[in-house]
């Protein structure tokens, strides 16, 4: 089995996706990932390194969920939303690298629901919100056969101690 | 009758990391029956098990999306644009999933 991707985010946009889950709630929020994949040439050529290559999220673009029947339990990102997020991403030197998501008094684990509708490659950040407050966050990326998520190793490392 | 046929970050890994690729097509159809030919590895992320476009794949001529034309029998000219532009969702409606 292959090792897990990594992704790693700092403090800060970690705590700004948990916040973003409180504000909405007990809608869902969303929105993309901006950041890059690091240098996978660089790797393969210090290492015979068939993984992925670490995913490093730069920046966040916070988005309105489209789903006003069921926001509770539903979202959803219009194809206009894809490319505005896109062209925010072009305009920083970055690319959408994935999407983030809440899950109201749901655990932070995909749905079949999120399984049916992902693409491949993104990387799939949940964080779940209990009674309003942010619990867990994880992140998943949808396998080549489309049968179910590969969880990730989040990476956020904790701000240095004054 | 070459249409330029552009794709989307997360399919690239499948097309050999192009972001695009060019067809001889007349209709949207053809011209996305070509790019699975060529790389079949896209087509169970771009259509369902009986051949449909998945709801979330969202595909446009120029600036038109093709929901409002004439859908994959959309004509298509010399020189046209295809883009494959991803929709989002998800949710938490229908936990648990299928997780390893």
């Amino acid at each position: 089995m292959a090792a897990p991707t990594v992704l790693k985010l700092s403090p800060v946009i970690a705590e700004r996706i948990r916040q973003h889950g409180a504000e909405t709630y007990p809608h869902e929020c969303c929105g993309a990932l901006l950041g890059h994949d690091s240098d996978a040439a660089a790797r393969a050529s210090s290492e015979q390194d068939q993984s992925l290559p670490p995913r490093e999220i730069q920046e966040l673009y916070p988005l309105v969920n489209r789903r006003d029947d069921s926001p509770r339990n539903r979202f959803s990102v219009t194809s206009d939303d894809v490319l505005a997020a896109e062209k925010a991403a072009r305009q920083q030197g970055l690319d959408v690298v994935g999407w983030y998501h809440s899950h109201p008094d749901h655990p932070a684990e995909p749905s079949q629901y999120d399984r049916d509708h992902a693409w491949p490659w993104y990387s799939y950040i949940i964080v779940s919100v209990d009674n309003g407050e942010p619990q867990r966050m994880s992140s998943w990326r949808l396998t080549d056969d489309r049968a179910g998520f590969t969880p990730e190793d989040l990476e956020i490392p904790q701000r240095a101690s004054v | 009758m070459a249409v330029k046929v552009m794709i989307p970050t997360p399919l690239r890994v499948y097309a050999g990391k192009r972001d695009s690729a060019e067809f001889n097509a007349t209709t949207v159809g053809e011209a996305l029956g070509h790019l699975t030919s060529q790389f079949a590895d896209l087509r169970k992320h771009l259509f369902t098990e009986d051949g449909k476009l998945r709801s979330f794949v969202n595909v446009y001529v120029n600036d038109e999306d093709i929901r409002y034309l004439a859908k994959e029998n959309t004509p298509t000219k010399d020189g046209d644009t295809i883009s494959i532009v991803p929709s989002i969702a998800g949710g938490a409606a229908g936990f648990p999933c299928c997780c390893p």
